[in-house]
């Protein structure tokens, strides 16, 4: 429990830190004393694996993710475009085969706005809440929206650019998403209008892509540019709400992201490809406090950290189903 | 960042780069703050007002209530609903209707737009068309209106290029054609009570063949009449009269055949109880 509420605590924005000594079980202190007296003997070795891995990784989990957000959104657009009806609406609510599902932080945004819940909208977003509870909470972000795809894809150019020492990546404080949130639930509870709606990329894109392409869209095209050339995956990483909304899910969902520390090199390739890389300080050497850790609730469950990972100490795990290593 | 003596940059310190990431931080929160806030401006400032579909809740209600999915926008028959843009500030993604372009003709018979409603933006307290009030009708240019002049209409009432559509049961029940297939040849000038879908209604009612078989889908009261004007000159002159049963769907603006429609939508304007 108390694990959780710390990273709860790192998701609303607190500094990850370094995990007191009576805090890491037996068996990991006897293995980080172990790869410490190991030293550096390995590390060129381990460096070699790496780029190795990296080079020739097909990149799975990403095929299946890009495979899933393009599915879900062309799913949308054709029920309305071929009239085929499966999923009617859009990302903010819609009906899949006539049952009701409502996005969490729409229908908060709603219930605050309008102060009253019908029942309809009851139905959607409990729906939703289990369905995500069992599938990870933000599992949302990297699976579903297609806001996420495209900041992925500037995040590459940004990537090409930093590298190339044409720009500098600018990082904000995390905490501002926790402002924004509290933020846009009082704006809501307040004025009585679902104040976020009107610039959430997520809801613009969905609509867009359905209904057809809006002046909005400029928006959305804005934050890519300021993603592109300041500061990395920031709308994400530091504004989104809907993120926080599913965060919260995540912290209670069986499905995560299990670290096991055993045959980690501590190369930190998998915190350079995380879009909330605080999730993944465990894998700092030294810090994680048992041999498996699960990554906090941030976690997007997108598996880019699976994917870089040559020494499959990252996985995915559901809990009761999957077993321990 | 200083650059004295040294060529390189100085690597900065640790309390200047978490001061400047607070002020970076500090511009964020206030651009996205400021720029959301933004989205009020249309809305408070009483922007041109939008027909809403049938059943919804008074404006700032509607806009609170209505999650901006188009649920209601799939299930029209007529393709009468659209969402709108970030021009409509807090109205973005929610639903209107262009009663000129494609007005909504309850052709559905059922308002599914109502039922696709999930939030209640669109109320589930009514079920029949006699039941909306989106606004009421007006004659706006009386000098316009053919049936005014004692004038009669034949052809298209919109023109050919015109791609609105409407539902004629007696051509098909289930699915509305478009308007530019449908010439009429008109003595005097009656489209706006001719077309309006609660007078056809009531017609059918009263033949003893009420929609769906459904008595309940009866209006209670008219909707549009024309009334013979008294007055000089030998042709016989009308003038369209709306009733406290117009529901305000838009039907009349939508086939009015004059460039500009003589009759119009009031948006959101209620029958004056003193009137009654």
């Amino acid at each position: 429990m108390r694990i959780i509420k710390y990273c709860i605590n790192v998701m609303l924005g607190k500094r990850p830190a370094k995990t007191p000594p009576e805090k890491i079980s037996e068996e990991a202190q006897a293995l980080h004393q172990r790869k410490k007296d190991s030293g550096e003997i390995d590390k060129v070795k381990a460096r070699e694996e790496h780029e190795i891995y990296r080079e020739t990784h097909n990149k799975k989990w990403r095929k299946r993710r890009w495979f899933s957000i393009l599915f879900i959104n062309l799913l949308f657009v054709f029920s309305y475009a071929l009239d085929i009806q499966m999923l009617e609406g859009a990302l903010t609510a819609s009906r899949f085969l006539g049952f009701h599902m409502a996005d969490l932080n729409s229908a908060l945004q709603v219930m605050l706005a309008f102060k009253t819940v019908l029942i309809n909208l009851l139905i959607g977003f409990v729906t939703v809440l289990l369905m995500w509870l069992l599938l990870g909470g933000r599992t949302f972000c990297s699976w579903v929206c297609p806001y996420h795809l495209l900041s992925e894809w500037a995040e590459t150019i940004h990537i090409k650019l930093v590298e190339k020492k044409i720009i500098k990546n600018h990082l904000f404080n995390r905490k501002a998403r926790t402002w924004f949130y509290i933020l846009f639930a009082v704006l809501a509870f307040g004025t009585g209008y679902t104040i976020f709606e009107t610039i959430s990329p997520t809801g613009i894109l969905s609509r867009a892509l359905i209904y057809g392409p809006t002046v909005a869209l400029l928006w959305v095209l804005f934050l890519l540019t300021v993603e592109i050339f300041y500061s990395r995956r920031a709308w994400c990483r530091y504004v989104c709400p809907i993120g926080l909304t599913y965060g919260f899910v995540g912290a209670f969902s069986p499905m995560k992201v299990n670290y096991n520390a055993v045959n980690c090199h501590h190369e930190g390739d998998c915190r350079k490809v995380c879009l909330v890389p605080h999730v993944l300080e465990w894998t700092i050497k030294g810090r994680a406090p048992e041999l498996n850790v699960e990554l906090g609730p941030d976690c997007t469950r997108c598996g880019m950290c699976i994917d870089v990972c040559p020494t499959d100490s990252l996985n995915f795990r559901f809990k009761g189903l999957s077993k321990k290593r | 960042m200083s650059e004295h003596n040294s060529k390189k940059p100085q690597r900065l310190t640790r309390k200047e780069r978490e001061r400047r990431e607070f002020l970076r931080t500090s511009a964020l929160v206030a651009g996205i703050t400021g720029f959301s806030l933004l989205q009020l401006v249309p809305t408070l400032s009483g922007a041109a007002p939008r027909l809403r579909p049938p059943g919804a809740l008074d404006e700032s209600e509607y806009l609170s209530s209505c999650i901006k999915c188009g649920q209601c926008v799939q299930v029209c028959p007529v393709e009468a609903v659209f969402l709108a843009d970030m021009l409509d500030g807090q109205g973005q993604g929610a639903a209107y209707i262009d009663a000129r372009n494609q007005a909504c003709d309850f052709s559905c018979d059922g308002l599914q737009c109502v039922l696709a409603c999930p939030t209640g933006a669109l109320t589930h307290e009514i079920n029949y068309s006699h039941e909306t009030r989106m606004g009421l009708a007006r004659l706006e240019q009386p000098g316009k209106c053919l049936a005014m002049q004692g004038e009669g209409f034949f052809g298209i009432a919109r023109g050919e290029e015109y791609s609105g559509t409407l539902r004629f049961e007696e051509i098909d029940r289930w699915n509305p054609i478009p308007l530019n297939q449908h010439p009429f040849d008109l003595e005097v000038c009656d489209l706006c009570v001719r077309l309006c879908p609660i007078e056809i209604r009531r017609t059918q009612c009263d033949a003893g063949t009420p929609p769906s078989g459904d008595i309940n889908q009866c209006p209670p009261k008219a909707a549009i009449t024309l009334e013979k004007i008294e007055g000089e000159g030998s042709r016989v002159r009308y003038k369209p009269v709306v009733l406290e049963g117009c529901v305000g769907c838009g039907v009349c603006e939508m086939v009015c055949p004059t460039d500009e429609p003589a009759i119009v939508i009031d948006i959101r304007k209620q029958w004056p109880e003193d009137n009654v």
